[in-house]
C-alpha cells in the first residue's frame, strides 16, 4: 500500500502547481479542469442529506471511513466550486481523522485564486471544509487510535 | 465602438462625477452594471456628506441653536425635493424610512395590524421581491387573512385577467412592483390600481427598481402608498422613502414609538406628533438624508427622460449582443423593461460567470435575486443580471460581451 503523503505535502504540491501557472485563465482553467475530473457522485448521496448549502450553489460531500482512514467524495453544480471540492477532496481524503481536524488548510489562498474565492461565504468553501472536518471528528471519536 | 446616440447626452461628463469610476479591478478598468442592487454615487453626495459632518452636524427638529437650524432646513429640503420627484400633493405625506422595505413593513404592520380581518384577502404578484412577500405573509398569518399570487407567463408577463378574476370584495390590498427586480420587466401599475380601486382595495407600489428610470406622479397614479430607496437614485444607503395619501396617513397608528414621534407623553397617554414626524421615531439618518437631495438633483439637471433614453439604448444594445451568444436566454425578454438584462446560459452556472467576470473587472449580480419563488416559477436556479445606469457606455457593454464569451468559452 502507498504511503500517505501528508496534508502539508499534498498542499505544497497543489501550490506549486497552481504556482506554474503566470495568468488568471490558467489558473481558473486548471481549477475548472480539476472539476471535470472529479469522479461522479453517486445519485444517491446528491440528497439534502449530504448537501452543503451555500448562497448560489450547492455542494453535496459524502464521506466514509476504511482502515482509520477518511475517505471523501463529493460535488457541486458550479464548475469552479466543483474544483474547489476537488481540491478539497485531493487535500483531505484517505487521512487520518485527527489530521483532518486540526489541518490548518492554507492551498486556497496560496493557489493565486482570487482573494474573494478563499474568503467568500456565498461559494460555501468555508462550509464545506467545515463538514468535512465535522465528518472527521466524528469517525475519530467512534475510532480512537 | 459605437458612438453615443443621444443628442446632447454627455456620458463623459456625468462619468466624471463619479469618483468610483476610476478604480480598476483586478487591474482593468471598473465595469459596474450592478445598478439595480445599488448605484454609485456623484461626487456632489459625497460632498454634502462630509460638508455635513464638517459644517452643521446636529439633532433636528427641537435645538434651538443655528446648527440645528441648519441641518433641519437641510433634511426638511430633501423632504421637499423628494415630494417634487414624485408629485406629492404635499411634503408630509413624504415618510422617511430606512429603505423599501421597511416603508413595505411599516404599511404591512401599521395598516394591517388596524385594518385586516379574518378572511380577507391581499394581492401580490409572482414577480415579488422577498421584501414584499414576506411582510404581508406576517400579517396575513397574524390576522387569519389570504395572500394571493397574480400569476405570470414565462416572460415574466402578469396575467392580467387572472388579477381581474382575483379582486372580489374580499380584496383588502393590493401591493405590487412596479418594475421587476430580478427581470426589469414594467408592470403596468396604473391600470392595477384603477381596477384594484373599484373594489376599495388599497394599493401599494414598489418602486424600489422604477423610480430612478421612470417619471413618476403618485397623483396621477393615484397609489395609496409609493416606496423606494434612495441608494437605487444615486443617493446615500439608509435612506427609504414611504409616500402615503395623507388621509391615510393620518388615519394610521405610529409603526414604532419613541422620541421625535410624540407630542406630548404622560404615563397615563401619550398624543402623537403629526405628520410625517409620527413615522419618524428616534433621531432619523439625518446626514445621508441631507445628502439624498444632491441625488435627486443630479436626476432632475440631466431629466430623467433623458437618462431613460440613454440606458434604453444601452437595454436594446446589450439585448442584440447577447442574443447572439449561443444558448443565451434572457429571462423577461419584453419590450416594456428598465435597463436590466436577466439571462441564463445552457449548462453554466451563474455563480461561475459572477466570478470569472469579476477577474476581468466586471461586476454583475447574479443568483435568485431575492425572487426564489419567481425563479421557481421560471424552472431557474437564478440568473446572471446586468443593469445599466446613466454613466455606463456602450464600449462597457462590447467589454462585457466580449469578457462573457470568454467565460463562457472557459466553462464549456
Amino acid at each position: 500500500m502507498q504511503e500517505t503523503r501528508s496534508i502539508a505535502a499534498i498542499e505544497q504540491e497543489l501550490t506549486e502547481d497552481f504556482a506554474m501557472f503566470e495568468t488568471w485563465e490558467e489558473k481558473y482553467e486548471y481549477l475548472i479542469d480539476l472539476g471535470r475530473k472529479l469522479p461522479m457522485l453517486d445519485a444517491s448521496f446528491k440528497t439534502d442529506d449530504y448537501k452543503i448549502k451555500g448562497c448560489q450553489s450547492s455542494v453535496w460531500i459524502h464521506s466514509y471511513h476504511k482502515d482509520g482512514l477518511v475517505y471523501f467524495e463529493g460535488d457541486s453544480d458550479a464548475m469552479i466550486v466543483k474544483g474547489l471540492v476537488s481540491l478539497m477532496i485531493q487535500v483531505l481524503s484517505g487521512q487520518k481523522p485527527a489530521d483532518i481536524v486540526q489541518a490548518p488548510l492554507s492551498v486556497i489562498e496560496n493557489t493565486g485564486l482570487s482573494s474573494h474565492l478563499a474568503q467568500t461565504r456565498s461559494n460555501g468553501l468555508r462550509a464545506m471544509i467545515k463538514q468535512m472536518k465535522l465528518d472527521a471528528s466524528v469517525y475519530g471519536a467512534s475510532s480512537p487510535q | 465602438m459605437m458612438a453615443e446616440s443621444q443628442s446632447g447626452y454627455n456620458v463623459e461628463t456625468i462619468r466624471n462625477l463619479f469618483p468610483i469610476l476610476n478604480r480598476k479591478v483586478k487591474g482593468r478598468d471598473l465595469i459596474y452594471f450592478d445598478n439595480a442592487a445599488t448605484a454609485q454615487k456623484p461626487i456632489q453626495v459625497i460632498e454634502a456628506l462630509t460638508h455635513y459632518y464638517s459644517h452643521y452636524n446636529a439633532n433636528i427638529h427641537r435645538g434651538l441653536h443655528t446648527l440645528a437650524d441648519e441641518a433641519t432646513a437641510a433634511f426638511e429640503a430633501t423632504r421637499h425635493s423628494i415630494q417634487h420627484f414624485i408629485g406629492a400633493a404635499v411634503p408630509e405625506e413624504i415618510i422617511f424610512t430606512k429603505g423599501t422595505t421597511e416603508s413595505i413593513n411599516l404599511v404591512a404592520s401599521a395598516w394591517g395590524n388596524t385594518h385586516l380581518q379574518k378572511g380577507d384577502e391581499i394581492i401580490i404578484s409572482s414577480l415579488e421581491h422577498h421584501a414584499n412577500i414576506v411582510p404581508w405573509q406576517m400579517v396575513a398569518e397574524a390576522r387569519g387573512a389570504q395572500l394571493r399570487v397574480i400569476p405570470i407567463d414565462d416572460n415574466g408577463v402578469l396575467d392580467m385577467e387572472a388579477f381581474q378574476n382575483m379582486l372580489n370584495e374580499k380584496t383588502r390590498f393590493v401591493s405590487i412592483v412596479h418594475a421587476s427586480n430580478a427581470l426589469g420587466v414594467i408592470n403596468p401599475v396604473e391600470d392595477i390600481i384603477t381596477l384594484a380601486h373599484k373594489f376599495d382595495a388599497l394599493v401599494l407600489v414598489d418602486a424600489a427598481q422604477s423610480s430612478v428610470h421612470l417619471e413618476l406622479d403618485v397623483q396621477q397614479l393615484d397609489c395609496d402608498f409609493l416606496v423606494f430607496s434612495g441608494h437605487k437614485i444615486y443617493g446615500p444607503t439608509g435612506t427609504g422613502i414611504l409616500y402615503g395619501k395623507k388621509a391615510l396617513l393620518e388615519m394610521l397608528p405610529p409603526y414604532q414609538g419613541g422620541g421625535e414621534m410624540i407630542k406630548e407623553v404622560t404615563f397615563e397617554k401619550t398624543t402623537y406628533n403629526e405628520l410625517p414626524f409620527k413615522f419618524e421615531a428616534g433621531t432619523p439618518n439625518i446626514a445621508d438624508f441631507i445628502a439624498l437631495k444632491p441625488a435627486v438633483d443630479f436626476i432632475q439637471d440631466i431629466g430623467k427622460k433623458n437618462i431613460h433614453a440613454h440606458e434604453d439604448a444601452l437595454l436594446r444594445y446589450a439585448t442584440e449582443k447577447l442574443e447572439t451568444i449561443d444558448g443565451l436566454h434572457i429571462r423577461g425578454n419584453v419590450a416594456n423593461k428598465v435597463s436590466v438584462v436577466s439571462f441564463t446560459i445552457d449548462d453554466i452556472h451563474p455563480q461561475d460567470l459572477a466570478i470569472l467576470l469579476d477577474n476581468q473587472g466586471i461586476a454583475v449580480r447574479t443568483g435568485h435575486h431575492c425572487a426564489q419563488p419567481l425563479m421557481k416559477r421560471l424552472g431557474i436556479v437564478g440568473t446572471t443580471r446586468a443593469s445599466f445606469a446613466a454613466y455606463n457606455t456602450f464600449e462597457e457593454i462590447d467589454i462585457f460581451a466580449q469578457a462573457l464569451n470568454k467565460s463562457i468559452k472557459m466553462l464549456k
